[in-house]
């Protein structure tokens, strides 16, 4: 006869701290507020160690999301542009869809499943089609792009990107005579996206998020569908396995973890723009001299290396400095009026 | 061990664990930030975090005297002081950290979006009036000034309307925060009705005459 004794140490099913709860622990710890110095220095301390002394939960290690290396031919013209670390790029991420906290992202995002991945392209066009996963690496030869990327909340960064012109895979997909504006989605998955699922950590927008671009926007040769960043794939705090990079436009256009594009005879309602009319404009581009109604757009905090006292204020340029390169696409237009 | 003796030592044990529970979080931040260890945007981080803790401290000072009637235990009230003084240092470095290392000192700039943005301006405003309190904290001032030391601090209620108005005003999309902070300002507020009506009809009847 089998007598089975308990070990002690043993843990019932009973005893696992549910997933959710446990992903959302350091909102919970920080959700406490001021209860005194444990509540708050644990929170502090979760924010950016493994463990604190005050963390309740065990020292389980978060898995890592896996991100593979990537062949591309570098840019050579922006080489001297100062870099922000990667460690940087992909700690610090505005992904509401895993919460609506900078460092949410990297701490929720890491069991986002990219692959399968479906793309599809369609709408006003003659031949539409769908991606899978190997054919966002594949399709097309791969390049970096270093480029600035600014926040309408006015701190920026340089960013290595690895992607391909998005105007390559519209040309493939030959947009119609109807074809004005491109509109673009994210996935929609509340199941693995937590914001999605409560409002609260998600940060209160309506989901999943759209953006969109004029069909010379969309085709302007800097425009970017990017796959990577620092030579690797994108991690899914920076928007895996897909995502748009506009860099003359504030970064909420460059919309992440992209599943649709559509050419589309009519202008698209954005997200932001649909939350907040007066603040987020349809066209966003980047420009010191029209303010957000609640903050000055002059200048920007560029993130780089460097703590508390890195004296990083720069002056906003207009277009984020790509002016060479789209301004003509905006000429006779009252940029105070298309914000 | 007389009862006099156990209500200075309760005081004593509060006060203990207020000044850890305030500097100890504060000094921890700074040492994160200074060292770069701080998140990928410390500016941010500091900003946040004083400013959120200025307010959780007004909040935990109003907290006080309903606490004391309840609980029957008026020695709370001995706290009320160095709560205060607390929530207006996480303000002042709230404010510091905004010119320091967000603007870094471009002081046109701060003038400019202090007079431009409202929610900006409404948190000055809050925090001018809290170092009003502050400064006449004091108890040889608080002589001195006599009748007038009590109206001057039933601004505090004014100031924590602002600071509640302040933090909605400032968030991108996320309001269910700050309209929880709105709730309890108004729970706490609710407890000194009768004397916030008599303090606004005595403004009002001023006005009239």
């Amino acid at each position: 006869m089998l007598i089975k004794f308990k070990n002690k140490d043993q843990l019932k099913a009973s005893d696992v701290t549910d997933e959710s709860v446990y992903l959302q622990r350091r909102q919970l710890v920080k959700n406490m507020g001021f209860l005194g110095a444990g509540a708050i220095l644990s929170s502090a301390i979760a924010k950016n160690a493994q463990a604190g002394f005050f963390d309740s939960a065990p020292a389980k290690k978060d898995t890592v999301f896996k991100t593979t290396e990537l062949k591309f031919t570098t840019d050579t013209k922006n080489q001297s542009l100062i870099k922000t670390p990667e460690n940087k790029i992909i700690t610090h991420n505005n992904f509401y869809e895993f919460g609506a906290q900078k460092n949410q992202p990297a701490e929720l995002a890491q069991n986002f499943n990219v692959d399968p991945w479906q793309l599809t392209i369609s709408g006003e066009c003659e031949k539409p089609i769908m991606l899978d996963y190997d054919d966002l690496t594949k399709m097309f030869a791969l390049e970096e792009r270093i480029y600035r990327l600014r926040c309408v909340e006015t701190w920026s960064m340089v960013v290595p990107w690895i992607g391909f012109s998005l105007a390559e895979l519209l040309k493939k997909v030959v947009p119609n005579s109807s074809a004005k504006y491109v509109q673009f989605e994210t996935l929609y998955d509340p199941k693995q996206m937590p914001g999605q699922a409560d409002r609260r950590l998600g940060g209160g927008i309506s989901y999943p998020y759209v953006e969109g671009l004029r069909l010379d926007e969309a085709m302007n040769p800097l425009t970017l569908m990017s796959v990577g960043l620092y030579g690797k794939t994108l991690p899914p705090q920076n928007g895996a396995p897909i995502r748009l990079v506009v860099p003359w436009k504030y970064g909420f256009k460059s919309i992440k973890s992209i599943v649709s594009i559509k050419l589309v005879s009519k202008q698209p309602k954005t997200t932001w723009q649909q939350l907040a009319p007066n603040e987020y404009g349809f066209y966003a581009n980047v420009n010191p001299n029209h303010d957000h109604p609640r903050w000055s757009q002059a200048s920007e905090r560029r993130i780089t290396s460097g703590g508390l006292f890195a004296r990083n204020r720069i002056e906003t340029l207009p277009f984020n400095g790509y002016g060479e390169q789209v301004a003509h696409l905006y000429k006779g237009m009252d940029l105070s009026k298309y914000y | 061990m007389n009862a006099k003796l156990k209500t200075s030592t309760k005081v004593l044990l509060l006060k203990v664990i207020i000044h850890l529970s305030a500097l100890l979080p504060l000094l921890n931040l700074y040492y994160l930030a200074f060292t770069d260890q701080l998140s990928a945007d410390p500016v941010q981080r500091v900003i946040h975090f004083t400013g959120i803790g200025a307010f959780n401290l007004l909040l935990i000072t109003l907290l006080v005297t309903p606490l004391a009637k309840i609980l029957k235990q008026g020695y709370l009230l001995q706290v009320r002081r160095l709560l205060g003084l607390y929530a207006f240092s996480y303000a002042l470095f709230h404010v510091l950290n905004f010119i320091s290392f967000d603007l870094q000192f471009a002081w046109s700039l701060f003038f400019n979006e202090v007079v431009k943005r409202p929610y900006i301006s409404i948190g000055m405003a809050a925090f001018v009036l809290l170092t009003l309190l502050a400064i006449t904290s004091h108890n040889a001032l608080r002589r001195k000034m006599g009748a007038s030391w009590q109206k001057l601090h039933n601004f505090n209620y004014l100031i924590v309307i602002l600071v509640a108005v302040h933090f909605y005003w400032s968030v991108k999309s996320e309001l269910i925060s700050p309209m929880l902070y709105i709730l309890l300002t108004i729970i706490l507020l609710a407890f000194r009705h009768r004397k916030i009506k008599s303090l606004l009809l005595l403004l009002f009847c001023k006005g009239k005459k």
